[in-house]
């Protein structure tokens, strides 16, 4: 139940933002983290960004979720 | 491809290391669970090394009692929201989708904010059930804290959410006397098995609570890595805890700093301990915890389903030949119980192991 999803920040309106990964764009709460900015890449639980991930990790982590193995 | 090779490979030093007798490392998270089994890492442990589940799946730990509460509320016609994985599991005399199906209106959410948005598009009283660790509570505090400042007042909350510290230290300190809730006794002979080694620790709870979190572990002398999801994640993770048993070594370790920092996310501690204060709490097969579970401080107190709707509900007898709890405290491995993939199956579970897909008992039906 603890499952996370990595995507990017592309627009922030106060306390919420429009990520985006493969495609796929979602509103979620990003009052969970410190300093969000946009073209972040964050970790997506429950509908909020819990993890700022770096570009690099982002990639990694998205290349083992594309593989179907990243299940976290 | 280099990367299969160097996965390979780390498979095969998993498999030749010369691990103590009777070591038993317990993963925490239902996460790993299910990564550890659909990967089949389990048959690449070696000789003398067992890997048993714990209590880290949210479904599978709530007590019946709380499955009893939501089906009162649904009955009295309000909305109710919740994670989906909790809609199947069975309370004492219903299941949300047995309530369902009679007509209750119950609906699978991904996130507490479509609960929220389904509370204001419908004006009609909504429930989020606020089942989780400490990767989802912050979550729920948040959603808890727009639902006061956009003054949803339809919105409320039935919280049987959990901490994952207090549980382990509750496993590798058992109460004096028999103080577990479920009279599922320990079999004759087990004793020398119930010691755990180490632990797989949680990846996303932690990357809210930090390593320090874990740092009673090194005073019982345990050792504990926190892990990623990967097949790689997990078998390098298992490596470190069966080096540092062998050594003595007793640390916390941080093998998925790509996502977790040592510290944690101090910002989501703080919107969750705004909303959310510690309280004793009752988890399936380990009883009572001190301080492990949260409920709303007197400023949130309004969201709460409890007060709000007065709702009374007997206690839940217990489950007949159910080990879930056994298997739960990792005293069993699920094929010991009589009814394990025969009365109780993922197609028409039983009990909340083998409801859950992360639960340890479908797990071990689905990947073997």
């Amino acid at each position: 139940m603890c499952l996370a999803v990595p995507m990017k920040i592309v627009e922030i309106t106060g306390d919420m933002a429009v990520v985006e990964s493969a495609g796929l764009r979602r509103e979620v709460g990003i009052m969970l983290l410190a300093n969000a900015r946009i073209n972040d890449w964050v970790l997506i639980h429950a509908g909020f960004a819990i993890s700022k991930l770096s570009k690099k990790q982002a990639r990694e982590t998205l290349a083992i979720f594309a593989e179907g193995n990243f299940f976290g | 491809m280099a990367e299969k090779t160097s996965l390979s490979l780390l498979a095969e030093r998993l498999r030749n290391f010369p691990a103590r007798p009777r070591t038993k490392i317990m993963e925490v998270c239902g996460t790993h669970t299910v990564a550890i089994r659909r990967a089949g890492i389990q048959h690449l442990l070696p000789a003398g090394a067992k890997l048993v589940s714990g209590p880290g799946c949210p479904v599978c730990v709530t007590p019946d009692h709380f499955i009893d509460e939501a089906v009162a509320l649904a009955r009295l016609g309000v909305i109710v929201t919740s994670f989906g994985d909790m809609l199947r599991v069975p309370g004492s005399r219903s299941s949300l989708e047995q309530e369902r199906a009679a007509g209750s209106d119950i609906r699978a959410v991904y996130s507490p904010l479509d609960a929220l948005q389904i509370a204001a598009a419908t004006g009609r009283e909504t429930v989020f059930l606020a089942v989780g660790f400490e990767t989802t509570a912050p979550a729920i505090a948040a959603a808890g804290m727009m639902a006061l400042e956009k003054k949803i007042a339809n919105f409320s909350l039935l919280t049987a959410l959990r901490l994952v510290p207090p549980a382990l230290k509750a496993l590798i300190t058992p109460p004096q006397g028999d103080a577990a809730a479920e009279p599922t006794a320990v079999p004759q002979g087990d004793a020398a098995d119930t010691e755990i080694s180490g632990f797989l620790l949680p990846g996303h709870v932690s990357a809210v609570i930090g390593k320090q979190a874990y740092g009673f572990l090194e005073k019982h002398r345990l050792p504990g890595v926190i892990s990623g999801f990967t097949a790689e994640d997990i078998i390098t993770s298992l490596l470190h805890l069966l080096e540092m048993h062998n050594k003595g070594i007793y640390k916390i370790m941080n093998n998925y700093p790509r996502v977790v920092r040592d510290h944690g996310n101090e910002r989501s501690r703080t919107v969750l301990a705004e909303a959310f204060a510690p309280v004793d709490a009752e988890w399936r097969g380990l009883g009572s915890i001190p301080a492990s579970g949260l409920q709303l401080r007197p400023a949130f107190a309004v969201l709460d389903a409890r007060r709000r709707f007065a709702i009374e509900v007997e206690a839940a007898p217990p489950r007949a030949g159910c080990r879930c709890g056994d298997v739960l405290r990792g005293r069993i491995d699920p094929p010991a119980c009589p009814m394990f993939n025969k009365a109780c199956r993922p197609d028409r579970p039983l009990g909340p192991c083998m409801v859950s897909s992360e639960g340890s008992c479908c797990a071990w039906v689905t990947y073997g």
